[in-house]
């Protein structure tokens, strides 16, 4: 009872926090506004610039932040325990790197072909994710044994570096602006313009958390070695393909919405796991609200430090969580 | 008549040391003073244009791998560009001028080691098209041409500024790319740049006048904020008519309080000419100022 007593209690207090945050940020910007005027439906859409500002420029941004930073952060959370090992990041399994690539030739070959209000740069990130995912799965079930964790890494690594590749060889065929934009799409960008594309990412989001509700309690297991997760009635093969999956759509989904947006996958799980401890029935949904609140608000100094000008999301996203995440560890030991 | 001989072998080696004399100093100063390149590569689109417009085509051996304008550079060798310059072809077609771009520091110092030389060129302001184009004229020996065509581009140019003068200048956003169908990513001009002075010669008001850039990435707050009434957008290919302008025109009427939107001031200039900083900049202000004031 104490124990669901203190998951309740922290899991709220960062929700508190996160809904904090995610109602604060549109409200501030490089222009400043009037919220009563904002929200005046006296005045016409076409004369209200406040409203605009509000609904079509700021709204859109801190919900795709807190989108894909909730992903990215859960996604972390549960790859570092499923594969074991504290560097894994949702990036380290290749998924965004195939969802890079995707974005990659979209830009490249001019696709222009949209699906109900989304470009095609996120449509073929996402598809490229789904490739990666598909080879990585299907080298790692190749064994009978299930998904081996060191074949997984393995596997994850070296798609990484393939794609990788592929990347700089489209970047280098590629037109010079074009070359320029793919540069600039791998720095991450929340300003996505209009709700289509959040209300595209959102599903697979959805259905990424909904696996992770069913997981923290087998992540605690797994942690431990899986033999003795399986000698306490856990599916281990079962745990790691959920496991695997779940992260992978979230990535997949939060990469096509924002770009790899470094920093966010690997920092927010370890910073959660030294603010409230280890078991995953706190720190999954503590990071999933913690990253969120994260990334909006590194967008915020992003798209007000310069202003006028704006700064790359993942820019900030490193140089705020590095600092502070050294911070806390030397701190902490 | 020993002697006789003797005075005349002494003769005729001063005249041949008179001669060699004359050949040492003499003909390389001649050769000093005319020496126009014969045999040019240009890896820089807009100075390519800016050869044929002052009569400089025909030394022109090779062209870059981006070049497109005038026809004449269809049929000629591509030698790399910007970042893949290649060297090995350069050198093989043996040119006496190279025009490389200003940070190519490498091909730079490579001709220097073969005895080429090179003209560096980097991107500025519209008087410095102008500049360049003298400068080039002054190197391949066009010099009476490129005053020439120097001075029609600035009567042009007077033209166009004599047409606006007075009218009032329409707060203007420049875009040069954004993500297809979205708002995304977008780039505009601003407040330095030929792109940017075009603007202004054409009558218009550049809205990131403030900002000391080329080229500024902007986010649709800021659009928002400084509501532009026109918006001049360049784009490589035409957009047909129908449904893919429809659509284009769309991704803007989400930002329904910016008065270029509202009154109908989106307007696209479509071509590749518009972003060269090169000789056809007189038409390209045409354009915009009969853009920006029909």
């Amino acid at each position: 009872m104490s124990i669901r007593r203190r998951i309740v209690t922290i899991v709220s207090l960062f929700a508190l926090g996160a809904i904090a945050v995610v109602l604060w940020a549109p409200t501030v910007g490089s222009t400043s506004i009037s919220l009563s005027r904002a929200f005046d439906t006296g005045i016409a859409w076409e004369d209200n610039v406040d409203a605009q500002i509000f609904f079509v420029a700021r709204l859109p941004r801190v919900l795709s932040g807190a989108l894909v930073g909730a992903a990215l952060a859960a996604a972390g959370v549960v790859l570092q325990a499923m594969l074991r090992n504290p560097l894994a990041t949702p990036f380290t399994l290749g998924v965004s790197s195939g969802g890079a690539l995707g974005a990659m030739l979209a830009i490249a070959f001019g696709l222009e072909v949209g699906l109900m209000g989304v470009s095609s740069i996120p449509i073929a990130s996402f598809a490229g994710s789904l490739v990666a995912i598909g080879i990585v799965y299907w080298l790692a079930s190749s064994q009978k044994r299930g998904l081996s964790t060191n074949v997984l890494l393995l596997a994850g690594v070296t798609l990484n570096s393939f794609f990788s590749a592929v990347i700089l060889f489209v970047q280098y065929m590629a037109d010079f602006t074009e070359s320029f934009r793919t540069v600039r799409w791998l720095m991450g960008d929340l300003d996505v313009g209009s709700y289509s594309p959040i209300i595209a990412a959102l599903p697979f989001i959805v259905a990424a958390f909904a696996m992770f509700a069913i997981l923290p309690r087998t992540l605690n297991l797994l942690t431990l070695g899986e033999d003795v997760a399986a000698a306490r009635g856990v599916e281990v093969i079962r745990t790691q393909r959920l496991a695997f999956l779940s992260a992978s759509l979230a990535t997949g989904a939060a990469v096509s919405l924002g770009g790899p947006i470094g920093f966010i996958g690997i920092v927010v799980p370890h910073l959660v796991r030294l603010m409230v401890g280890s078991d995953h029935r706190v720190v999954l949904p503590a990071s999933a609200l913690f990253g969120a609140a994260f990334t909006v608000l590194c967008d915020l100094t992003a798209r007000t430090i310069m202003a006028p000008l704006e700064l790359p999301v993942g820019i900030i996203t490193a140089l705020i969580g590095g600092p502070f995440f050294l911070w806390l560890l030397v701190k902490k030991s | 008549m020993t002697t006789g001989r003797h005075t005349k072998a002494t003769n005729n080696t001063k005249a041949f040391v008179l001669f060699m004399l004359c050949f040492v100093v003499f003909v390389p100063f001649v050769l000093a003073f005319q020496s126009k390149p014969q045999r040019i590569i240009s890896l820089v689109p807009a100075l390519t244009e800016m050869l044929f417009a002052i009569g400089a085509g025909p030394q022109v051996v090779a062209v870059s791998s981006y070049d497109e304008y005038p026809s004449e550079v269809k049929g000629l060798p591509r030698v790399g560009a910007l970042i893949d310059p290649d060297t090995e072809r350069i050198i093989a077609l043996k040119p006496d001028l190279v025009i490389t771009y200003g940070s190519q520091v490498d091909l730079q110092s490579q001709m220097k080691r073969a005895g080429i030389a090179s003209f560096d060129y980097r991107h500025g302001g519209l008087g410095h098209i102008l500049v360049t184009m003298k400068e080039l004229g002054a190197r391949t020996g066009r010099t009476a041409e490129a005053e020439q065509a120097v001075a029609a581009i600035e009567t042009r140019l007077a033209a166009v500024r004599a047409s606006v003068a007075g009218k009032r200048r329409p707060r203007t956003l420049l875009v040069f790319s954004r993500e297809p169908k979205t708002l995304r990513n977008m780039y505009v001009s601003g407040g330095r740049g030929f792109l940017h002075d075009m603007l202004e010669i054409a009558g218009g008001e550049d809205v990131f006048n403030d900002i000391d850039k080329e080229s500024v990435q902007v986010s649709t707050e800021t659009i928002l904020a400084r509501a532009p009434e026109v918006i001049i957008e360049l784009r490589p290919e035409a957009i047909p008519a129908g449904p893919p302008m429809r659509d284009e025109l769309a991704s803007w009427g989400r930002l329904a309080s910016v008065p270029a939107v509202r009154n109908r001031k989106v307007i696209f200039i479509a071509g590749h000419a518009v972003t060269v900083p090169g000789p056809r900049v007189a038409e390209s202000v045409e354009r915009m100022a009969k853009a920006l004031h029909p």
